[in-house]
C-alpha cells in the first residue's frame, strides 16, 4: 500500500515535468513578429518582417530540453514597406514564392544555456531548401495576463547566408547575411 | 490644319498618333530593360523612374487624346466597310489595354501609399492597397498587357501597310500629313 502511494505521489509529481505545456502562437492578437535586417550596400540596415504565419511552441521551466517550437510562414506576406521592393524580393530572384510557397522552421532540440538563455537548433526551410540553423533565444517573461490567460515570450536572433538557401547574392558582399529577429508570444492552451 | 475634317486628320491628332506610338514601344523597350538591371547596374535606379515618369504622361496624353477624339471625330475610314468595322474594334481595344496599362503599372508603384514622381517636375499621390498582394496582381496584368499592346499595334502597322501598298488609299499617308478639305474653307 505505502509502496502504490507513493508510486502515485511519484508519478502525480513526475507528470507536469513530463509533458511541457502547450503555447499557441498569439498571431490572433499580433503578439508575435517575425522580423528580419539585412546590409543596404553595408552603409545602413534595412528592415522587414513576414506578416502571415502561425505555430506554436511547448515549453516547461522545469523542463526546459523537451521544449519545441513549429512555425509555419507565408513567404509572400513580406513587407519592407516599399511595394516594389517586396514584389521582387517575392519575384525569382530572391524567395520565387509562387514555386515555394512554403516556409517555416521546425525545432529538433532546444538546449537550456543557463539563465533566461536557450539554444534552439531547427530546420529553417526556405525558398525549397531545408537547412539547420541555430536560433539564440531567450526568455523575455511568462505568468497570468489580465484576461484569464497565462502567457510565456521569447525572443530569439539566428543569421543566415542566402546563398545557403540557394538564392544568388546580387545585392553585393555586405548584403550576403540576413539576420532573422523573432518576438513570439505563446497563450498556452 | 490643327482640326480633323471629313478627308484627313488635323496636326493635333497626327502628333498625338505618332508621340504615343514611339512613348508605347519606347515604354516597352524600358520594361524589359528594367527587369533586367542587375543591382549595381548604373540604370538601377534611373531606367523604373523613367519608365513611370514616361508612363504617367503617356496616361495624361491618352486622356487628352480621347476627350479631343470624341469633340473631333476622325474622317471617315477608306476600304470596306466590314474591315472598317474591325479596324474600329481594333482601335478601342488598342485604347482600353492602354488604360489598364495605366492602371496596373500605376498600381504596382502606389501599394504601398507611395506617390509616383514623374521626373522631378511634379509627383501623383499613392492610395495604398485595394486588394492583397495588389503589385504581383498588377504586375502580371501590367506585363501581360505589355506584350499585348505590342502585337496588336504590330497588326495596326500591318493594316496601315495593306492599305498604303495593297489597297493603294490615303489611310496612311492622311495620318502622316494633314489633308486639306475641299468641304472646308
Amino acid at each position: 500500500m505505502k509502496k502504490v502511494l507513493s508510486a502515485l505521489l511519484f508519478s502525480a509529481l513526475l507528470s507536469p515535468m513530463a509533458q511541457a505545456a502547450d503555447y499557441k502562437i498569439d498571431v490572433k492578437g499580433t503578439h508575435a513578429f517575425i522580423n528580419f535586417k539585412i546590409s543596404h550596400l553595408g552603409y545602413s540596415w534595412l528592415t522587414g518582417r513576414f506578416n502571415e504565419f502561425d505555430g506554436s511552441f511547448s515549453f516547461d521551466e522545469k523542463n526546459p530540453n523537451a521544449a519545441q517550437i513549429s512555425l509555419d510562414i507565408n513567404p509572400s506576406s513580406v513587407d519592407t514597406n516599399h511595394s516594389e521592393r517586396d514584389k521582387h524580393i517575392r519575384s525569382k530572384d530572391f524567395l520565387h514564392v509562387n514555386k515555394f510557397p512554403d516556409a517555416g522552421f521546425e525545432s529538433t532540440r532546444i538546449t537550456h544555456e543557463g539563465d533566461n538563455k536557450y539554444k534552439v537548433i531547427g530546420d529553417l526551410t526556405m525558398h525549397g531548401v531545408t537547412k539547420q540553423v541555430i536560433i539564440d533565444a531567450y526568455k523575455v517573461g511568462e505568468g497570468k495576463d489580465p484576461w484569464g490567460g497565462y502567457r510565456a515570450g521569447f525572443s530569439g536572433t539566428t543569421k543566415i547566408k542566402m546563398e545557403d538557401f540557394g538564392i544568388k547574392n546580387v545585392l553585393g558582399p555586405a548584403s550576403a547575411e540576413i539576420e532573422f529577429q523573432l518576438h513570439i508570444e505563446g497563450i498556452r492552451q | 490644319m490643327l482640326k480633323n475634317n471629313t478627308q484627313g486628320y488635323g496636326l493635333i491628332s497626327i502628333l498625338i498618333h505618332w508621340i504615343s506610338a514611339i512613348a508605347v514601344f519606347t515604354m516597352f523597350g524600358l520594361g524589359l530593360w528594367l527587369e533586367e538591371l542587375s543591382y549595381y547596374d548604373e540604370m538601377y535606379r534611373v531606367v523604373p523612374h523613367w519608365h513611370k515618369s514616361i508612363g504617367i504622361l503617356l496616361a495624361l496624353l491618352v486622356l487628352f487624346r480621347i476627350i479631343w477624339m470624341f469633340s473631333h471625330p476622325a474622317p471617315k475610314p477608306l476600304g470596306s466597310p466590314a474591315l472598317a468595322k474591325i479596324a474600329k474594334a481594333g482601335h478601342g481595344i488598342l485604347y482600353l489595354i492602354l488604360i489598364v496599362l495605366f492602371i496596373s503599372g500605376y498600381l504596382i508603384s502606389t501599394a504601398d501609399g507611395h506617390s509616383i514622381d514623374v521626373f522631378d517636375w511634379f509627383s501623383v499621390p499613392g492610395f495604398g492597397s485595394f486588394v492583397e498582394n495588389q503589385e504581383d496582381i498588377a504586375g502580371e496584368i501590367h506585363e501581360l498587357l505589355a506584350f499585348g499592346i505590342i502585337g496588336l499595334a504590330v497588326l495596326h502597322a500591318l493594316a496601315a501597310l495593306k492599305h498604303h501598298f495593297l489597297d493603294r488609299d490615303n489611310t496612311l499617308s492622311r495620318m502622316i500629313k494633314p489633308v486639306r478639305n475641299s468641304d472646308d474653307n
